[in-house]
């Protein structure tokens, strides 16, 4: 009695997945029709450049017709790796000077394009009442920091320590997001994250500022690769993050100018 | 699926012959014996159980000779082989490759980098708990399921397995929201009885079970179905009670699909990644286990990563062939 459904969902399941193949080949169809009349821009960049490049590439595809920008987000480390690997790319954006060194000659000369701070990332409303950093060392707290081997978590390490502060934290993120993760799902009561972050997460995290002489400046290049497929479109993207326009956008995504 | 199990747990026990009625459902008994394409199949051939001890009077003969004599007339359809060497080769290249590629030269030095073995140790730790948490909730629930047909058994079997299809960091995510300290049950957790599961161990090991039960719970509910419940009956006329059946009876005949799906069970426990470092976090000594050292390691020094990567997977095969030694001392 069991096995003709069994029969029958099974046949169910590879209706699915033929159907499922057909809308990806599909798909792909698309995009080849589409590639012989638009060139592809294909732009790696750090994770914390998520919502401002989304932007940017919008505009930037609206300038410049026949030109659509596909990006890859992922952590400025990861990014390297998956270059030094051999994937292919045009551009390159990082959220640190020392990624983009690691990239050394796969790249063209850098240029810095923006720079970002750190923010003690607290509940809405700072329930806990936390004042900035020398805060985080209470024992009550529940505090969470981005691991020392990606930058936000060293970013972190040398603020505490310009600070003389010293956190024994719950937890060492992989990725400053899962900072942001932690903290706004309320597991944790504070965390160190880039100003830019308190920005994007809107109403889920209050931002409590930390003085500039504890402050870490952290610097983003972006350049263009030397093995790219499209010099001419790549230059223009650089020149357009680059630009008034470009510039704008990053700041209204808590971007401060390069440094 | 039902008949591949079936010859699992008759090739490993050496157990009862099927009966006839069983034979109509599978694509024909005899030609799904001869591929053994399932995972169940090759996880529960390679670690299959050990002869009981004592066999039961009615045991079968030994697995042995049964295997011997069958496997004369195993003759793979066309194109059976070259297709199993391109899986063969898809599976093992990278192994191969991270053997090729690890740094020997800096191995002792990573080895006994600090964290290191704090993190294998509890990655052992988290592994077996999850392990022994999957077979204490997860075997009365594969029973439940193979024998009582209740209302909404499907739909039970369905979200049970959700788990395997769910991105293990959604899966984290949605621990955080069931069990974090502001969870749905994890505010009255901490209230009540002050225990906050996040950050730690325990949150580690949970995030594990979490992800790795459904392995169990799989494959054993498809070894109880397919075991003959004959045997059972025959205890029960005998006058053994419930649980002493399903102790001297049912255990030892599933004892294959067990072994099985404890294996895979561990494996995914050992391996897991998302959801710890979503619901457990990250700290050494407390829940860094291994897959997130090899992680952070990737960051800054992947030789470190690699070398990280090959201790985890001799601990892996020196279970997997300790085990499968342990059940064919012969082989």
């Amino acid at each position: 009695m069991t096995r003709p459904t069994g029969r029958r969902s099974l046949a169910a399941v590879g209706t699915l997945l033929a159907a499922l193949a057909l809308v990806v080949c599909a798909c792909g169809a698309n995009a080849d029709a589409g590639g012989e009349r638009s060139r592809e821009l294909s732009v790696f960049a750090a994770a914390s450049l998520t919502d401002a490049f989304t932007q940017l590439g919008d505009r930037f595809t609206a300038a410049h017709p026949g030109v659509t920008v596909t990006f890859n987000f992922a952590g400025s480390n990861d990014l390297v790796t998956q270059l030094r690997q051999g994937a292919p790319a045009d551009v390159l954006a990082t959220a640190d000077t020392r990624s983009m060194e690691v990239a050394g000659d796969l790249v063209d000369e850098p240029l810095a394009f923006a720079g970002n701070k750190l923010a003690v990332a607290v509940a809405p409303g700072n329930p806990e009442g936390i004042g900035g950093l020398a805060d985080l060392a209470r024992a009550d707290l529940k505090v969470v920091l981005a691991a020392p081997e990606v930058p936000a978590g060293k970013y972190a390490e040398e603020a505490l320590a310009k600070a003389g502060v010293s956190v024994a934290p719950v937890s060492l993120e992989v990725s400053v997001k899962g900072v942001v993760t932690k903290v706004s799902l309320g597991e944790a009561d504070a965390g160190v994250v880039y100003v830019t972050d308190v920005a994007a997460a809107g109403e889920k995290l209050d931002g409590i500022a930390i003085a500039d002489d504890h402050n870490v400046l952290a610097t983003y290049p972006l350049a263009a690769l030397v093995a790219n497929a499209h010099p001419d479109d790549a230059r223009a993207f650089i020149d357009f993050v680059l630009s008034p326009e470009g510039q704008q956008v990053l700041a209204d995504h808590g971007f401060l100018p390069a440094p | 699926m039902n008949s591949r199990r079936r010859q699992a747990v008759e090739r490993g026990t050496g157990g009862p012959p099927l009966r006839d009625g069983d034979h109509t459902g599978g694509p024909a008994g005899g030609r799904s014996r001869e591929t053994a394409g399932g995972l169940a199949v090759v996880a529960g051939d390679a670690i299959a159980p050990p002869p009981r001890p004592e066999p039961p009077p009615w045991s079968a003969p030994a697995p042995a000779t049964t295997r011997a004599a069958r496997r004369g007339d195993e003759r793979a359809p066309l194109g059976f082989v070259p297709l199993a060497a391109v899986a063969v080769a898809f599976l093992t290249l990278p192994l191969v490759a991270l053997l090729v590629r690890a740094p020997w030269g800096s191995l002792p030095g990573d080895l006994t980098a600090p964290g290191v073995l704090a993190a294998l140790r509890l990655s052992l730790i988290c592994s077996v708990g999850a392990l022994g948490l999957s077979l204490l909730f997860g075997v009365p629930l594969a029973w439940l399921l193979a024998r009582v047909p209740f209302r909404g058994r499907n739909l039970v079997r369905a979200l049970v397995l959700l788990p395997m299809v769910l991105p293990p960091v959604v899966g984290g995510v949605a621990l955080l929201l069931a069990f974090g300290r502001n969870g749905i049950a994890g505010q009255w957790l901490d209230s009540l009885a002050g225990v906050t599961l996040p950050f730690t161990t325990l949150g580690a090991m949970l995030a594990e079970t979490f992800v790795a039960m459904p392995f169990l719970v799989i494959t054993v509910e498809a070894g109880i179905r397919a075991m003959d419940r004959r045997y059972e009956d025959a205890a029960a006329t005998l006058g053994a009670g419930r649980w002493r059946t399903f102790r001297l009876v049912t255990l030892p005949l599933i004892a294959p699909a067990l072994a099985a799906g404890g294996a895979l069970c561990w494996a995914r426990a050992l391996g897991e990644f998302g959801a710890t470092i979503t619901f457990a976090g990250n700290l050494p000594g407390s829940t860094q286990t291994m897959p997130l050292a090899v992680y952070l390691a990737l960051q800054n020094n992947p030789d470190a990563a690699i070398t990280l990567s090959l201790v985890m997977l001799a601990i892996s095969l020196a279970v997997l062939v300790g085990l499968r030694s342990h059940w064919f001392p012969s082989r």
